[in-house]
């Protein structure tokens, strides 16, 4: 089910598959014409010389007239075919763009070189905030507000919809629906930096009953450190550098420059799809992230061992 | 001369554009010094007696243009918009002119910064790391032109009396507003 490919053929909602059906039809379409025009150039080229042989005056202005014949149906057969490329394609844009009734909002916001996801609610206590990874319920229509704060990216799903680019100063919308509960990949499609290749996007499509589930715990505050390291491990969080950038809900931490780590443990990866998620990879991403990821806005945090420790237990713990 | 040999003026034209051909380099990963020893810092030109001040090292980021705009970033991210505004100053000090309380070399300016100075200005030691300080020196001196002018990030959208091209015409608010509160 396009687990870690993005797939643009194997699609998992209706958005995808008009869109798959489309480049199906044209395909094929364009391969049958290009076959019969080789295959009439083939003839052409071998009969070139039969022609030549045509002796007489009448002869000649009958093979004219079957030419002008032939030409003309072909021309005629092009439009037609021009015309029906050009209304099957209108037609799928034409039902891609329609808005759709009560969707499920979700602003996504580009950053270099990961994304913001909120799901917006008009009660702010029912707001919540992630990074990279994000749930949506399978059959209800999402529809997603996309903007960038920096430089122009690009939104790609390729196995539920289409791209669409997110713009500094402008809002752009995309819909998602997803047919069937999985995991699909996406990746930032317009080059917007070093770490371009290194903007990956995960969608956990979800059951209406799984994703009402996490929805009510990631709206939970971040989970209190239960043991003596993991409560070290917080200090250090709310001491170091890291409360410029980032946020815990339930803590002092509350900067939306970097993503929200209140629910950290609960996601696959780190950095927006460069490393697992195990507390050796978070430990190498604090200490270097200019080595793992090269011009990332991420500084290096150098801490001594014992504190990092700590603080890779506290992050792996807010599941 | 030229007409009878185009393609040697045209080579001679070529290495001259070359010439001029130069990548800045994105220092992403360098170990900065955490500062020059604080302590040392001189924080005015005067002094009794006739020694001149120290000579002050060559600042690396005056000439590099990443390093200035990631300044420009991290001025906004961090809010010392809050107090010093655009540059233009506010409840703190103008940062644009030329009058500097606490000095105006890279090294004052990045003491001013971890230390913190009297009547508000926090200290961000241990907060911000070194690489970013120095790039935040490095924007604070564009600010009052000091740095080289190719290297200088260009004007903020939001300071232009008309709205950016892009920025036309999307007036919709992002996210859905509350709930209406019975009266």
């Amino acid at each position: 089910m396009g687990q870690g490919m993005h797939s643009a053929i194997d699609t998992a909602g209706p958005r995808a598959h008009q869109i798959a059906e489309l480049l199906t039809f044209f395909t094929a379409v364009t391969a049958i014409v290009y076959l019969i025009v080789i295959g009439v150039l083939l003839w052409a080229l071998l009969r070139k010389r039969a022609r030549a042989r045509l002796a007489g005056e009448a002869e000649r202005e009958s093979a004219d007239r079957k030419a002008r014949h032939v030409i003309t149906w072909a021309t005629a057969l092009t439009v037609l075919i021009l015309i029906t490329l050009g209304l099957s394609d209108f037609f799928v844009q034409r039902s891609l763009f329609t808005p759709p009734t009560d969707p499920l909002r979700i602003l996504v916001t580009g950053h270099q070189f990961w994304w913001e996801i909120e799901y917006d609610h008009p009660d702010p206590s029912q707001r919540l905030r992630t990074a990279n990874e994000f749930h949506i319920p399978t059959g209800k229509p999402v529809q997603l507000v996309l903007a960038s704060r920096d430089v122009i990216h690009s939104f790609w799903l390729p196995s539920i919809t289409g791209k669409k680019d997110l713009i500094p100063g402008r809002i752009n919308t995309e819909v998602l629906i997803a047919d069937k509960p999985g995991l699909y990949t996406g990746q930032c499609a317009e080059f917007c930096g070093l770490q371009h290749a290194k903007m990956r996007l995960v969608l956990h499509a979800d059951t209406p009953e799984d994703f009402e589930k996490w929805r009510q715990q990631q709206l939970q505050p971040g989970r209190e450190p239960a043991t003596d390291i993991e409560r070290r491990g917080r200090s250090v969080f709310t001491s170091a550098s890291c409360v410029l950038c980032h946020s815990v809900q339930g803590t002092d931490a509350s900067a939306t420059i970097g993503p929200d780590l209140t629910h950290l443990g609960s996601r696959g990866t780190i950095a927006a799809g460069t490393l697992s998620n195990t507390p050796e990879n978070l430990a190498s991403w604090i200490l270097a992230p200019q080595r793992l990821k090269p011009g990332a806005q991420m500084p290096a945090t150098k801490l001594p061992p014992d504190d990092l420790g700590a603080l890779t237990q506290y992050l792996a713990s807010l599941r | 001369m030229s007409s009878r040999c185009p393609e040697l003026a045209l080579a001679c034209v070529a290495l001259a554009v070359l010439a001029g051909c130069h990548r800045e380099e994105r220092r992403v990963s360098e170990q900065l010094p955490a500062s020059t020893p604080l302590e040392g810092i001189v924080l005015s030109d005067l002094r009794a007696g006739g020694t001149p001040p120290p000579q002050k090292p060559e600042f690396i980021y005056q000439s590099n243009a990443y390093a200035i705009s990631q300044g420009k970033q991290l001025y906004e991210w961090f809010n010392c918009k809050g107090c010093h505004a655009d540059g233009g100053g506010a409840i703190g000090p103008a940062l644009m002119d030329d009058r500097w309380i606490y000095g105006d070399s890279p090294q004052n300016i990045y003491a001013t910064i971890v230390e913190g100075r009297p009547n508000g200005m926090p200290s961000f030691g241990g907060k911000i790391p070194p690489q970013q300080v120095w790039q935040l020196v490095a924007y604070v001196r564009a600010l009052s032109g000091q740095v080289r002018k190719d290297a200088d990030p260009g004007r903020a959208d939001h300071l232009f009396t008309r709205k950016s091209e892009q920025s036309l015409g999307s007036t919709t608010p992002r996210a859905s507003s509350p709930p209406p509160q019975p009266q």
